[in-house]
């Protein structure tokens, strides 16, 4: 319940623009953490390949600098009182990636809302998620396909919500991904209403990752337009238009066994059914 | 069954493939009685739309009977006599609600190949490239309609197929590109291109109450036809300069509204024409517009600009000064099929049009192969070509010949 409540402040302060830290021992900031550890590790393998007096002096500079950027705390720092973490959020703000999208969809504001505020429609219109499980009127439990065949998990909150208007969520501790998001309903006069989306997340792996499943055309901002897309769809005609399924001249070809596909459809489907009654009733 | 699939730039082919399924709630298999060969189909023939497959079935003129309906379909059964628009459209969104049925928010499962070539999606297309859908054509002896509550169309048994499956596109199409032209009693109307589409803008030109059609193309037996059937004053364009003709007819005017019904693959002789066709060739562009050109340096000033033809994507050397300048209106795009059957079905049913005229050339599906070398050649006077399933191929039985008369 403490770190429930610890999350919960520092995603205020957060959301205000003057990020705040968690009360742990870390004391570096990030960056330099990073060049600590690069640092480091440069004078500690400089150090074992020259074992000379100076190559082991600066060796163990080296592992202090390393010790310093892997673990966040530094023992000189906290003597003098200087904390350079502190204007940094904790690792349980989703902030890595942020995503905004829109879309229009002929409906009302309160239609979409009561769809959306029952979170176990969501997997409906969402490719990515395979179910969002009600645990009580604002927690829920998601599971998630993540690029590479991944599942995730994680149990999220409504922290905020304005009946027709908008609905605010994020993960609790403990998430594989740490995420938030909120969607806003507006009416659009003669055009139905206009429904924005904004996610943050922190993808596993890090930004890095991020920016690899980007190059690789991943785009994550493509997946949200896309599940708000279907969500129109689905609102809309009460469908997700496909062509999956349907047929062309490529199925013969990968058909080597010589017995035509299409004579085990007919034989299978009402459709074939029906087409070859037709025909023999024509004949 | 057997269907017609595109397989690479001039290759059709008859194949046998699996009976299309019901794959979504509003979804309809109709059983094909007539289809037809589309000049946009051409356009796929000679590979100049992109995103085509090998293996695509090709059609969207067709017309048949309701053989199965998915779980949503309440007001179609089995049997309906049913014509099916070539846009496919959902008829709930912004646009399907306006009247917009081409450009439905909903019907393209792969509108993001859409957006990303056009900046929007219009509507999926029946067999008509995976950028528009990638839906199976209606060149086949079943086809699966989505949506089909609003994209089967019932029509009464006692009209024949070919006064009829016009309706899913070309009669439409030349309707809306003449009630684009906004035409005031008296006024004057180019039309650039005599086929079909071109042959029932001039019909509906004069519908609309324009008070002379001048129809442009270089094929004897379409200017023909649009003087005998269309009532047109006629200009072959291989025998003159075009604008110096039709300022002359016009007093110096120029027509009040000009039709451009022959897109992307405008043929031509003057250099400009020549251009496009090395640029295309080269691939440095997608379109030749000679004909649009034409239209917009010949319309007058403050006239309309009403475009039918089909366009892929990148226009060259596009006078759009000249446009600016005289103050002009385009109209143009996909026609909104499904708001037009009904009022033309009633001039069908009224006599005071029949749509079979622009019929040359009756063939089996079989024989599809023939018809898209035949009309792509504008050989054997095709205007026209209309194919049924069942019918025995003129191959097999050596007549080789599916000519209509």
């Amino acid at each position: 319940m403490d770190t429930w409540e610890v999350t919960f402040e520092d995603h205020n302060r957060q959301s205000a623009g003057n990020g705040n830290t968690n009360n742990s021992r870390v004391n570096v900031g990030r960056i330099e953490r990073v060049a600590s550890a690069v640092g480091g590790g440069a004078l500690v393998g400089y150090a074992l390949t020259n074992r000379t007096k100076t190559g082991i002096a600066l060796g163990l500079l080296g592992a202090g600098l390393l010790y310093r950027g892997t673990t966040g705390q530094c023992e000189a720092y906290r003597s003098l009182g200087i904390n350079t973490a502190k204007d940094e959020p904790s690792e349980d703000v989703a902030r890595d990636v942020h995503i905004e999208k829109s879309v229009t969809i002929s409906s009302t504001p309160k239609e979409l809302f009561r769809i959306w505020r029952d979170f176990e429609n969501l997997p409906r219109f969402m490719e990515d998620l395979e179910s969002v499980t009600k645990l009580d009127e604002t927690r829920s439990h998601w599971v998630a396909n993540a690029p590479g065949g991944k599942r995730v998990e994680w149990d999220a909150e409504i922290y905020n919500e304005k009946e027709n208007e908008m609905i605010a969520w994020r993960s609790l501790p403990g998430a594989d991904v740490t995420n938030a998001g909120s969607v806003h309903f507006e009416e659009s006069p003669g055009h139905g209403t206009y429904v924005k989306v904004v996610l943050n997340y922190n993808p596993p792996g890090g930004k890095a990752a991020s920016l690899l499943a980007k190059l690789f055309g991943k785009e994550p901002g493509q997946l949200v337009e896309n599940n708000l897309r279907r969500l129109k769809q689905l609102v809309e005609t009460c469908e997700i238009p496909t062509t999956e399924g349907q047929p062309s001249g490529r199925q013969q070809e990968t058909d080597a066994a010589g017995e035509r596909k299409q004579n085990k459809l007919a034989s299978k489907t009402p459709v074939g059914n029906l087409a070859r009654a037709a025909r023999e009733g024509a004949a | 069954m057997r269907a017609v699939c595109w397989e690479g730039k001039y290759d059709v082919r008859v194949e046998t493939v699996p009976d299309p399924e019901i794959l979504n709630p509003r979804d309809a298999i109709i059983q094909v009685t007539s289809t037809a060969i589309c000049g946009s189909d051409l356009h796929l023939y000679d590979g100049y739309m992109p995103t085509m497959e090998k293996g695509d079935i090709l059609g969207h003129e067709f017309m048949g009977h309701v053989v199965d309906v998915g779980s949503a379909i309440t007001n179609l059964r089995i049997g309906d006599r049913v014509l099916v628009p070539f846009t496919i459209a959902c008829g709930r969104c912004f646009f399907c609600l306006r009247g917009l049925w081409s450009a439905c928010d909903n019907s393209n499962p792969n509108w993001q190949v859409a957006e990303s070539l056009l900046g929007h999606s219009p509507s999926g297309l029946f067999g008509y490239s995976h950028m528009m859908g990638g839906y199976a054509g209606g060149q086949a002896e079943y086809v699966r309609v989505p949506f089909a509550d609003v994209g089967a169309h019932k029509i009464p048994e006692n009209l024949p197929d070919e006064k009829v499956l016009f309706l899913t596109d070309i009669f439409p199409t030349g309707y809306m590109a003449a009630e684009n032209c906004n035409i005031q009693r008296g006024d004057t109307v180019a039309v650039w291109g005599c086929g079909p589409v071109g042959q029932f803008a001039i019909k509906s030109a004069y519908l609309l109450g324009a008070g002379r059609v001048i129809a442009i193309d270089d094929n004897e037996d379409r200017l023909s036809m649009a003087a005998q059937e269309g009532k047109a004053e006629t200009l072959n364009f291989g025998d003159q300069d075009i604008f110096d003709k039709l300022k002359f007819m016009t007093g110096g005017i120029g027509p009040d509204s000009c039709i451009d019904a022959v897109g992307l693959e405008a043929h031509g002789t003057s250099i400009d024409a020549l251009y496009d066709r090395a640029k295309a060739a080269l691939y440095m562009a997608t379109d030749r517009p000679h004909a649009l050109r034409q239209a917009i340096t010949a319309c007058r000033k403050g006239g309309t600009v009403s475009v039918p033809g089909v366009y892929g994507a990148f226009l060259d050397k596009f006078p759009f000064g000249v446009a600016f300048q005289k103050g002009l209106t385009f109209k143009m795009g996909q026609t909104h099929v499904h708001k037009y059957i009904q009022p033309l079905l009633e001039l069908i049913e009224l006599g005071q049009i029949d749509p079979s005229f622009v019929i040359t050339h009756r063939l089996s599906l079989e024989d599809a192969a023939d018809g898209y070398q035949t009309f792509k050649q504008q050989a054997d006077h095709c205007i026209k070509v209309i194919m049924k399933p069942g019918m025995p191929s003129a191959r097999s039985n050596g007549n080789g010949n599916g000519r209509a008369h």
